[in-house]
């Protein structure tokens, strides 16, 4: 498979839009308002598709696609539960608060609410964890690409050494984001964040056609895939029997409450899109917006994973994996090949000797499997587009935080407007090298990498706690803000230290505290570990915070008007009539999602 | 100065909706199509890509959304300056 002059042209086209857009919008940035925060001026559908574009990078897309291969539906989960009702809260309950104090970041909203060390411990936690999710996601990229081989003839053509694909997709893709942000800042972020959405659901809606029409529907996808695969609840009462190997509880809790209640309501990657809305119903509205879309997304990239395992193992492989054309000689599950030991070029076996297959080729290879040349130009163009999309949500987060919450408030303070915007700009650039600079350190040692996930992992475990008490709760202290999320950071170590999930060796996934002699409890999955571990932090995080603050003074409660739900006025909807009510959409988002959990019992 | 999204997204759409259509007449009956179970799939999807665009591109020159420098309206300045008392505020309550 080779790509010809077409599909060059079509990613040139997008090239040319993305950077176009960034040039264009250089004229409207006057101010650091402009550059950080859009000035605040930017309608409700576009901020709520920017909202899930940022969140859709690479590693959903290729993740998602290889969590449906190896769970099947049950993975959109992480859609109806671990989303939508964390989305029309935020929308609902917390942007009055976000939108309605001027925040212009979440760490300073901390700062509003309790105190400087509060804001502090979250900025630069979150400055520091920004850049390096970021550069695990390139590096991620930039291993499918190269598996691809479609980039090979192209390169030798050049007289390049094909190894140099790794290099040249972290650096083209990084100069590209780098560009179009530097020059236009979060309006240029948002309005090409909007485009890689279209550009996405161009790409992958003729996979999924193509893909369902070929094995006959969802009917007979549901015949072919292996079994449970279309079902998203059955077995859920019991964790040997499902996929995932967690029950009920600790899925509503774990995921459907903690983690994504803290990753859509704290994360100020996606809440910064909704900060920059024009009005406060726009601000509201945005979550609730992007809210629909993310429901339907499952068919978009979960589907195409479970096509990717039911086909029969007859099918002629798309030859990604090795170039020699060995790849038909590796194990397989449908269009899945086993995985290939990147050093030593060998497959790869686990303990038991069973083949491990590298599922997050499922996407890659049905895009292979089913597009011509022309439309493949697409469907890479669109892969493209979602690792851009999910960079530049990093990027203007990290820029933003950088310059308000930790330049702006310890390094020089007091400075002049222009002085702040030229330092959000050279923070762009500051944040795009570390990121790349990360995404060689993950390729030297992936072990590493992980072990700054995990630590980063126990740090915003706790945050949610933080946040529902802060807002909900006037009482609630800045010390009490303080001391909890430590205890909630402690109590997340803790846990994952004194735990193992089923068949693993004490270390990154656990039991360290102990060097595995004595285990708490044991897991069936590693994914009901990370549950568990959420959930314990949040809870420390919750009790301490509240016994710390009953026995601090409070904050003088006229300070915090804006700021807590009992003593802010309910935001009026201003305007709009009763369908375009934030409530309205919410409770609309809500019922359909229900809809959709039935239909996949 | 002032940029409709839908404008440059439309453009966009409608150009690689076109490069697809032409390139699905130009080789229409090609083995090429084998993947996609004989349809092709670069006419099809480039016809209603162009389609989604020429309407995006329709809607933008219709309409309103827009981004503009804070200060040239006097929402905005108005906004700017509640955004400095607020950021005074907070300055003063944080205790420095």
């Amino acid at each position: 498979m080779n790509l010809t002059a077409i599909d060059w042209v079509i990613m040139a086209v997008y090239l040319v839009f993305v950077l176009g857009i960034g040039f264009w919008l250089r004229r409207s940035i006057r101010t650091s308002t402009d550059f950080f925060l859009s000035g605040r001026s930017i309608p409700a559908w576009v901020c709520g598709l920017a909202f899930i574009s940022a969140n859709l990078g690479a590693q959903e897309v290729i993740g998602m696609g290889a969590s449906g291969a190896q769970y099947g539906i049950a993975t959109s989960h992480f859609y109806w539960i671990g989303a939508i009702p964390a989305m029309v809260f935020v929308g609902i309950f917390m942007m009055p608060f976000y939108y309605g104090s001027r925040a212009r970041s979440v760490p300073e909203y901390l700062k509003l609410r309790f105190d400087e060390k509060t804001r502090g411990f979250n900025a630069i936690t979150f400055a520091v964890m920004t850049v390096f999710s970021s550069g695990i996601s390139m590096y991620a990229m930039a291993k499918i690409i190269k598996s691809l081989h479609l980039f090979d003839e192209a390169f030798a053509w050049a007289h390049v050494a094909p190894e140099r694909i790794f290099d040249a997709s972290i650096l083209i893709s990084s100069l590209i984001v780098l560009i179009y942000i530097f020059l236009g800042g979060l309006t240029s972020a948002i309005y090409n964040e909007v485009l890689q959405f279209f550009l996405i659901v161009a790409g992958f809606l003729p996979l999924v056609w193509l893909g369902l029409r070929n094995v006959g529907g969802l009917s007979g996808l549901a015949e072919k895939a292996p079994a449970g695969f279309m079902h998203s609840w059955k077995g859920m009462s019991n964790t040997a029997e499902n996929p995932l190997g967690i029950e009920w509880f600790g899925l509503a809790m774990g995921l459907g409450f903690v983690l994504s209640f803290g990753y859509w309501c704290t994360d100020f990657l996606v809440v910064q899109r909704a900060m920059a809305a024009e009005s406060m119903s726009a601000a509201r509205r945005t979550p609730l917006i992007a809210a629909v879309p993310k429901m339907f997304f499952p068919f978009l990239v979960i589907v195409p994973g479970i096509i990717a395992v039911s086909l029969p193992s007859t099918v002629p492989m798309p030859n990604t994996v090795a170039s020699d054309g060995s790849t038909n000689a590796l194990a397989r599950k449908g269009i899945i090949p086993q995985k290939v030991d990147e050093k030593t070029g060998k497959p790869e076996f686990d303990t038991a000797g069973n083949p491990v297959l590298d599922y997050t080729l499922a996407i890659p290879n049905m895009l292979m499997f089913y597009f011509p040349t022309g439309i493949l130009g697409l469907g890479l163009t669109a892969l493209l587009a979602s690792f851009m999309s999910g960079m530049a949500g990093n990027v203007t987060a990290f820029n933003t935080v950088f310059t308000y919450d930790i330049y702006q408030s310890y390094i020089h303070p007091g400075a002049t407007d222009r002085h702040y915007l030229w330092i959000g700009r050279i923070a762009t650039v500051g944040g795009i090298a570390l990121s790349i600079a990360a995404a060689y350190a993950a390729m030297q040692s992936e072990n590493i990498m992980n072990m700054l996930q995990l630590v980063f992992g126990f740090v915003n475990a706790p945050l949610l706690a933080t946040f529902l008490l802060g807002m909900f709760w006037k009482r609630a202290s800045a010390n009490g803000a303080f001391f909890g999320l430590l205890a909630g950071t402690a109590a997340a170590a803790i846990h994952h230290g004194l735990t193992l999930p089923e068949g693993a060796a004490w270390g990154i996934k656990g039991g360290w505290l102990t060097g595995g002699s004595w285990i708490a409890h044991t897991y069936h999955r590693e994914m009901a570990a990370n549950f568990w571990t959420a959930i314990w932090a949040w809870a420390i995080c919750f009790i301490v915070t509240v016994v710390v603050s009953l026995f601090t003074a409070p904050r003088d409660e006229r300070e915090l008007v804006g700021l807590v739900y009992s003593l802010t006025e309910r935001p009026k909807d201003e305007g709009g009539s009763w369908y375009n009510r934030p409530i309205t959409l919410g409770v609309a988002v809500l019922l359909m999602t229900v809809a959709l959990n039935f239909f996949f019992w | 100065m002032r940029l409709d999204i839908r404008l440059p997204i439309g453009l966009m759409f409608a150009v690689i909706g076109a490069l697809l259509t032409v390139y699905g007449i130009a080789f229409s009956d090609n083995a090429i199509y084998e993947r996609s179970l004989g349809i092709n799939i670069n006419l099809w999807w480039g016809a209603i890509l162009l389609a989604f665009g020429v309407v995006m591109f329709w809607l933008g020159r219709r309409g309103t959304s827009s981004v503009q420098p804070a200060d040239d309206t006097a929402e905005g300045r108005n906004l700017e300056q509640r955004e400095a008392n607020v950021e005074s505020a907070g300055r003063k309550r944080g205790g420095h």
